[in-house]
């Protein structure tokens, strides 16, 4: 099977969403667990300085939040490598990616409670077309 | 701590975090379009493509990632983090054309060009974490739930 050219409608554009949803959806639900353990562990520059790499590493390691970010993470990892090898990066790459800045800034809206101003959604929608254009 | 400005140390993280990740996901296509086609019928395939050099130098590289990525969500805001991710776009598009020999049309240098200008957009903004320091000010009830030293 190869994505590499994707007539809209098709079972292989349906296909390719598919597997660029799961790697999407997987990351940014890793990457928010992993921001939210690293936000309640604090600068780990200052943690260092103090306790040293070790107490760095226990800081982080003593963290559910951080291990159920790492799973999520790794979800993705294994979907990124399938997809990868059914399609090129220079389509699942940048789509992955800015897909996930997107999604990302929805769920610190919605999860970590950041301010996402009318600025950032109108980045959203740059973003979009941004990945309508590499998908095409 | 609220960072006002990026030290060296910290700009070095994140170009760390933006070469990184699409360094290791360029040696893991690498890895991986050399390899057969995998099926779902067979996932535990996918756990044998780990052990081949291109896929294990694509894992090393994308722990490098990982490490300075956690550093710098430690003292920034995950949409600012974002911005040293995205802009690795680029640098997929430039491996993919360059080392991987993929054709790369007008309209995907156009997409990469849309997403890094809304990218852009993104970053300038308020995307620094803001915690405020314990400070005489607060609420001695705040300072007790957070367990600080009275």
């Amino acid at each position: 099977m190869n994505f590499t050219s994707l007539p809209v409608l098709s079972a292989s554009f349906w296909a390719v969403t598919a597997m660029i949803a799961a790697v999407v959806l997987s990351s940014t639900a890793g990457e928010v667990l992993t921001a939210a353990a690293m936000k309640s562990i604090g600068d780990l520059d200052e943690i260092r300085a103090h306790s040293g790499l070790k107490g760095a590493i226990v800081a982080v390691l003593t963290s559910p939040l951080f291990f159920a970010g790492v799973f999520f993470m790794a979800v993705a990892f294994f979907a990124l490598l399938f997809t990868l090898n059914h399609m090129n990066l220079g389509l699942a790459g940048p789509a992955t990616a800015s897909l996930t800045v997107v999604t990302n800034a929805i769920a610190a809206k919605l999860f970590l409670k950041e301010n996402v101003d009318r600025r950032r959604w109108t980045a959203a929608v740059l973003i979009c077309i941004g990945v309508y254009f590499l998908a095409h | 701590m609220a960072h006002q400005k990026l030290s060296l140390y910290q700009s070095m993280i994140l170009i760390l975090v933006s070469v990184c990740a699409p360094l290791g996901n360029a040696c893991l296509a690498k890895g991986m379009t050399s390899l057969p086609e995998l099926s779902l019928a067979h996932p535990f395939s996918l756990f044998a493509a780990v052990f081949t050099p291109w896929v294990g130098l694509g894992i090393a590289l994308l722990i490098g990632f990982f490490a300075s990525y956690l550093t710098a969500l430690s003292w920034a805001d995950l949409s600012y983090v974002m911005l040293a991710t995205a802009w690795g776009n680029v640098v997929v598009e430039l491996l993919s054309h360059f080392c991987l020999h993929e054709q790369v049309s007008f309209q995907r240098w156009l997409g990469v060009a849309l997403i890094t200008l809304g990218v852009a957009f993104v970053a300038p903004g308020p995307s620094r974490t803001v915690r405020p320091a314990l400070s005489d000010s607060a609420p001695l009830e705040t300072l007790v739930e957070k367990g600080a030293p009275q």
